[in-house]
């Protein structure tokens, strides 16, 4: 049955052009089943190998023969298109919340758009906009914060009444909506044929492209790929691409040293139907009713409708299993709560006759993002997979960035969204990846408020501290695998469960917040930071310091025991981590970086460090836990648990010094908060933690000592205006645009990566200005608040996005943190952004369509650092990360 | 007026009894799981009774249900005695031995049986004295005539049958002393009871039938959906067999008037049974015990009463048809029930419901639309009622109590209705008979892995 609907959902007429890889592989491509020969045999080597003819494989050659390689081959097990990307419901859809996403969306789109005219290959494109319904406020607000960052890119988009619905859609019942976005330029393409016309214009460039030719495994030499073999023979290569969609993550443990590669399938079913009476014209725009899990296409004059269940199905848990595949078969009493959302929602198609129920098994992901990039382990070794179930909408975009950055050794964006590095080992569990895509699935037309956290594959890695915080209230977050605290709870307050909790309004731990935040302003917090990346960098020699000296732009040859701020740049000067740097001896340096920074930093290091054994880098992560003292009352604290002095004169800021603390010796003591606050980071032995937090806890009761977590953190870095790796700063982000010259040591008699385009920048200017906001007349009790991604408006205009924002209990104001532009007025040229530029504007932030007046700062409040404890070294430098 | 859904509860779960077969070494290494089982009166008191015995001198467990008519007296009798005589039938030589000579000498008898029973079930005190001596009768018979063979299954079941029903004979015409215990035994001789009984040891499943209860094996196919397998065949006048049986066994004169309104002589609906000596005994045998008997029985129309055309007794006999078969690890279940369950629902049923029950997966024939027209209103309905079809799963723990949820309140759509669960448990007693007859269910659970590694 599945086979019959393959040819009903692509247009059977690509056979009629002239493809060219056609030829090359010599094959009759006939409706029959027959072996086909391959007369054509491989090739020796390529330059790039491409595994898989879907979507994202033929993008990306299609892309990578735009750009100029021409040594590529495409090799698909199958036939092109033949697994998910012909199934696919074929919706090109740019609503997206995540700004890279949407980017690659509105690029996939155009691409699409003129790719029929390009190849000559029918597409099927066919502009018929989408409509998302909103069956509740907290849903149309999540509608309009879309909308606006939809708006501010040039995409047509606009907040409709249910009347208008109607007017668009004849079919829709609307006596449960309460509004929809419209957005009219979205397309519907047959993506069978989407994905045969970008190979057959590969094709055309050189691109050879294979079918019934799989790969058996990568091989990798020194941390380089090699090669590949496949049933038909090896072929050399420079690059390898995984594009093997839902066998991705198979292909990538196949070979001696694996490539982690965190994809699972799900099933995912939707329903085909025969014709309306009146059949429905190929021009009514999509649906996407959230609310109901469903989404609603026409599709040749009847629709098609699927959507993301409560309840999903995930398969290939133990790997690939030939005969499932075959036996995926129509479970309608799964689909049924899917359709009484559809019949709900469009009544009137009862009597519409059902032609097919489809089984597609469609790969997500840990986080609902999709995987781009290099491995850590293997350069060379490439992947573009687990698109969650939008692979068509992002199949030009993913594919451009990808040949981007195997041509230019970087993408034109910022992908760190996105980037394979963003996830480690620890993520491969298949029993961990089958419960998160479980969670994950479903997710997909949930509504997303800020601060969700999953809730699946928890508890992974956890702090020796975990139990005795969990049982005094905590509340947990987790980033990369390892548990945060977010806030702690006090005996007897009673917070909203979890469901009720979700509000894009004031959150029901503002107090809670508040008042851990006063403590930290007055007393003293501690707050358990173990889960930061922590390496260990030394050496024989000096070769330590040389080498660091060269990746990191401040001047890292300071007297021991001082700590140093600073950037980990790239050649284009922009952020590829951000961290604390202390020199432990002259030989030996501590670097804590960002807990998500794990597996980046380390195989940015890696590849760039010389592979000399006086050389070492440990990762010591798991060694250590951290307690930062956040107060003014942390230095009596510390003095009285060591017999040390540790006032200013004794232990100035940005210093770090072993020391005893109770009873335990050799813990690490830096005197830095992440927060601009008086205070120390403790960095202990794991199994003194107990030992030392008990102490601290104890000792620190006559001084009003309290647990804290990481949203006080958050406020309290937000309001002195420091910036986090990851959030605010990225790779396309210099310190000269976020206010770090004094990070940066030009002068500091060597060269280091990103000196150039830092020197051009200090002289030229700079094209957008990290720059502070207060919000005026936001009223935080009745007011939607900001998160991050916000327009921002100058004078009217757009100028640019929010990256993060907090409500700041000092100030009593909401803060938020983001870039400004200035786009010529005439032709939206991106001049020079000058101090007055930013000070000479009245600005406005756009909140879900709404606007509020904003004060813009380029230096933070200097009354809120309630201390100075060395005149050079201000810590507003501080880097930040959460 | 209507229950309540706890007060259905109540009134269906009153009587359900599971039984687990214990593990060791966190091992089960018996091929029974366990059993699930419940009975539902109609008649009040109820005749039906059931049975369920682990056989300690020999491996293997008895499972039973027992249908009575014309009074539960019968059905109570054989629900006590037939699986020691089945028990008894199977020991060998030298323990029928060891067991006589303790009870000659006054020693401690080795325990035959160990019974799981609900606490409404209920044994005869009185008689027990009367139903042992009948018993040791019997075994040491069964020394006396010591073969040297091993003992076959299947004899034993069938030679159990025959044994308890001579004995419930004899014993009327005996009589007893002990007036309560003569209107005891004559009660049970002239009342009647089916018999269903399943002997599981190993792989071994027997399966000894008198009556028209019945015995279902279900069976997991390999796509998971649930067919069903006979292991009895009904003795009735719908069984061509029986038909010609009886037809076989009594002068062709007698050929039309055998079997009239589907009933034998045209009054009884088993065409096999214990008791029922009305139609076993001759005429004179009857007179003479009725008139010698106790008042009670003089004065009980149905007792004196003679089947019509009653010329070549016996008509009627308890000898069992026994079917054995083998187990394989797809044959998840056993379903024992009396003519109340099966008159209300197909053993398709009973094996879907069964089966989806105890898997706790409601493999529901997988809808395919195929070439057929279906519209997306009639799919919707479909789903909305298998849906409903599952939901009624979660209420029971009793796979039994499951089974008689669906046979009193599904509605024509297979799925249970609490409306008309709710009318059909609330009839009054003097009605309830009409609309249901007793349901007594017993389902075996078995254990795959240890039949699999057999």
């Amino acid at each position: 049955a599945a086979r019959m609907f393959l040819r009903l959902l692509s247009d059977i007429q690509w056979r009629a052009a002239h493809p060219k890889w056609r030829r090359m592989t010599g094959s009759q491509r006939s409706t029959s089943t027959t072996a086909e020969p391959h007369p054509v045999s491989l090739p020796a080597q390529a330059q790039v190998v491409i595994c898989g003819g879907g979507i994202m494989g033929t993008s990306v050659a299609y892309h990578l023969s735009k750009m100029g390689f021409k040594d590529i081959v495409l090799l698909e097990q199958g036939r092109l298109a033949a697994g998910t990307t012909r199934f696919c419901a074929g919706i090109v859809s740019t609503a997206r919340p995540v700004s890279i996403e949407l980017k690659m969306a509105h690029y996939s789109n155009k691409l699409y758009q003129q790719l029929e005219q390009e190849t000559g290959v029918q597409t099927g494109y066919m502009k018929t906009g989408s409509i998302s319904l909103a069956q509740t406020q907290d849903r149309l607000i999540s509608l309009k914060r879309i909308a606006s960052s939809l708006n501010v890119m040039g995409i047509p988009c606009e907040i409709i009444s249910p009347k208008k619905v109607l007017q668009l859609h004849p079919l829709i019942n609307i006596h449960d909506l309460v509004g929809a976005m419209y957005v009219p330029e979205d397309a519907l393409v047959s993506s069978a044929n989407v994905s045969l016309a970008l190979a057959t214009a590969a094709s055309r460039n050189g691109v050879q492209i294979h079918e019934r030719t799989s790969v058996s495994h990568v091989t990798i030499q020194k941390g380089r790929v090699t090669g590949v073999e496949t049933d038909r023979g090896r072929i050399q290569c420079e690059y390898f691409v995984n594009c093997a969609g839902q066998w991705a993550y198979e292909l990538g443990h196949s070979g001696e040293e694996p490539v982690h590669i965190p994809v699972h399938a799900c099933e995912h079913f939707y329903l085909l139907t025969h014709p309306l009476q009146e059949p429905l014209s190929s021009s009514l725009p999509t649906i996407v009713d959230p609310d109901g899990r469903i989404y609603i296409r026409n599709w040749q004059g009847g629709i098609l409708s699927g959507g993301f269940e409560k309840n999903p199905k995930p398969l290939f848990t133990e790997g690939r299993n030939q005969l499932e595949i075959q036996n995926l078969q129509e479970d309608w009493d799964h689909y049924g709560p899917l359709l009484s959302a559809l019949l709900r929602r469009m009544p009137g198609l009862e009597a519409l006759q059902i032609m097919q129920l489809v089984n597609c098994p469609e790969s997500f992901t840990p986080d609902m993002r999709c995987i781009m990039g290099e491995s850590p382990t293997a350069r060379g070794y490439f992947v573009l997979a687990g698109m969650n179930s939008a692979g068509i909408s992002y199949g030009g975009g993913a594919g451009k960035y990808l040949a981007e950055w195997i041509v230019n050794g970087y993408p034109s964006e910022n992908v760190w969204p996105l980037d394979l590095k963003r996830f480690g080992t620890l993520q491969s569990s298949r029993t961990f990846l089958r419960h998160r895509v479980m969670e994950v699935m479903p997710l997909m037309y949930d509504l997303k408020v800020p601060r969700w956290d999953f809730q699946t594959g928890r508890q992974l890695r956890t702090s020796p501290l975990y139990d005795r915080l969990d049982a005094q209230g905590a509340r947990w977050m987790e980033k990369h695998g390892f548990e945060r605290v977010k806030y702690f709870v006090p005996p007897g307050s009673d917070l909203l469960d979890l469901d009720h909790s979700k509000t894009f309004y004031k959150p029901d731990w503002f107090d809670i917040v508040g008042s851990e935040v006063k403590c930290c302003k007055e007393a003293v917090c501690v707050i358990d930071m173990s889960s930061f990346t922590k390496f260990e960098i030394s050496s024989t020699g000096d070769q330590a310091l040389e080498n660091l000296q060269y990746l990191f732009s401040n001047d890292l040859d300071v007297p021991v025991g001082h700590v140093v701020h600073t950037g980990m740049l790239n050649e284009k000067g922009g952020y590829e981590n951000d961290c604390s740097i202390a020199r432990l001896s002259k030989r030996s340096f501590f670097m804590i970086s960002p807990t998500d920074q794990q597996v980046h930093c380390w195989a940015w290091l890696k590849n760039r460090l010389p592979d000399d054994s006086n050389l070492v880098l440990e990762d010591v992560t798991w060694k250590y836990t951290a307690l930062n003292l956040i107060g003014p009352r942390a230095v009596d604290v510390l003095s009285e648990l060591s017999y040390a002095p540790m006032t200013a004169e004794h232990f100035p800021s940005l210093f770090c010094k072993e020391m005893s603390v109770g009873y335990a010796n050799g813990i690490r003591v830096m005197s830095i908060t992440h927060t601009g606050e008086p205070g120390f980071v403790l960095y202990i032995p794991i199994e003194y933690a107990l030992h030392v937090y008990n102490e601290v806890m104890n000792m620190g009761q006559k001084y009003g000592i309290r647990n804290a977590g990481y949203y006080a953190l958050r406020s309290l870095r937000i309001e002195k205006f420091f910036a986090f790796w990851g959030q605010d700063l990225d790779a396309f982000t210099t310190p000269m645009e976020c206010g770090r010259e004094f990070q940066v040591k030009l002068d500091k008699g060597m060269e280091f990566l990103g000196q150039e385009v830092l020197l051009e920048q200090k002289q030229n200017g700079v094209y957008k200005r990290f720059t502070m906001f207060i919000l005026e007349d936001h009223d935080t009790d009745m007011d939607l608040w900001p998160w991050w991604g916000e327009p921002i408006f100058r004078n009217g205009r757009y100028v640019g996005k929010t990256t993060s924002s907090a409500y700041s209990y000092t100030l009593e104001r909401h803060v938020c943190l983001g870039f400004v532009h200035h786009f010529d007025e005439k032709t939206g040229e991106e001049l020079v952004v000058t101090t007055d530029f930013i000070n000479q504007g009245e600005y406005e932030i756009d909140i879900a369509g709404q606007r509020f007046q904003a004060k813009a700062k380029l230096y933070p409040f200097s009354s809120l650092f309630a201390q100075r404890r060395r005149k050079d070294e201000v810590e507003l430098s501080g880097y930040q990360r959460e | 007026f209507y229950l309540t859904p706890p007060q259905v509860n109540s009134i269906l779960k009153a009587n359900e009894y599971s039984f687990k077969v214990p593990e060791f070494d966190g091992k089960n290494v018996s091929s029974v799981l366990g059993f699930d089982s419940n009975q539902l009166p109609a008649n009040a008191p109820i005749e039906d009774r059931r049975s369920a015995a682990t056989c300690l001198q020999t491996r293997g467990m008895l499972l039973g249900v027992f249908d009575g008519h014309a009074g539960c007296a019968c059905a109570q009798a054989v629900s006590e005695r037939l699986f020691y005589y089945i028990a008894v039938s199977l020991l060998p030589h030298e323990t029928l031995l060891e067991i006589e000579n303790a009870v000659e000498s006054g020693r401690a008898l080795l325990p035959i049986l160990q019974w799981h029973k609900h606490p409404n079930d209920y044994f005869s005190k009185e008689a027990s004295k009367l139903y042992f001596n009948s018993l040791r009768t019997y075994w040491q018979e069964l020394i006396d005539l010591n073969s040297g063979e091993t003992t076959d299954v299947r004899e034993a079941l069938i030679n159990a049958f025959k044994r308890l029903d001579n004995d419930i004979s004899l014993e009327a015409q005996v009589g007893d002393p002990n007036s309560f215990l003569n209107y005891l035994v004559l009660r049970v001789a002239f009342s009647g009871s089916t018999a269903c009984v399943a002997h599981v040891d190993g792989v071994d499943l027997h399966v000894a039938n008198t009556g028209d209860s019945r015995a279902m094996l279900g069976v997991q196919e390999e796509d998971g959906s649930w067919s069903a397998v006979n292991l009895s065949y009904d003795h009735n006048a719908q069984n061509e067999h029986e038909v010609e049986r009886v037809k076989m066994e009594h002068p062709k004169s007698e050929e039309k008037s055998l079997v009239k309104q589907d009933r034998l002589l045209g009054l009884l609906m088993p065409f096999r049974a214990f008791g029922d000596v009305k139609f076993k005994w001759s005429i004179e045998l009857q007179k003479r015990v009725v008139e010698s008997g106790p008042d009670q029985l003089n004065d009980n129309e149905y007792t004196k009463f003679i089947p019509p055309n009653y010329y070549t007794p016996p008509y009627l006999t308890a000898e069992p048809e026994v079917i054995h078969h083998k187990l394989r690890p797809q044959d998840k279940f056993l379903v024992l029930a009396t003519d109340g369950l099966w008159e209300t629902m197909h053993r398709q049923d009973v094996a879907r419901i069964v089966g989806e029950y105890l898997t706790g997966v409601h493999h529901q024939q997988p809808i395919a639309v195929g070439g057929y027209k279906v519209t997306l209103g009639q799919m919707h309905g479909l789903l909305t009622e298998r849906r409903a079809r599952i939901s009624s799963v979660f209420e029971d723990q009793n796979a039994a109590t499951h089974l008689i949820r669906h046979a009193v309140g599904n509605n024509e759509f297979g799925t249970v209705d609490h409306e008309r669960l709710s009318k059909m448990l609330s009839l009054p007693e003097e009605l309830a008979r009409m609309y249901r007859d007793d349901i007594t269910i017993i389902v075996v659970q078995f254990n795959s892995h240890v039949i699999g590694a057999y």
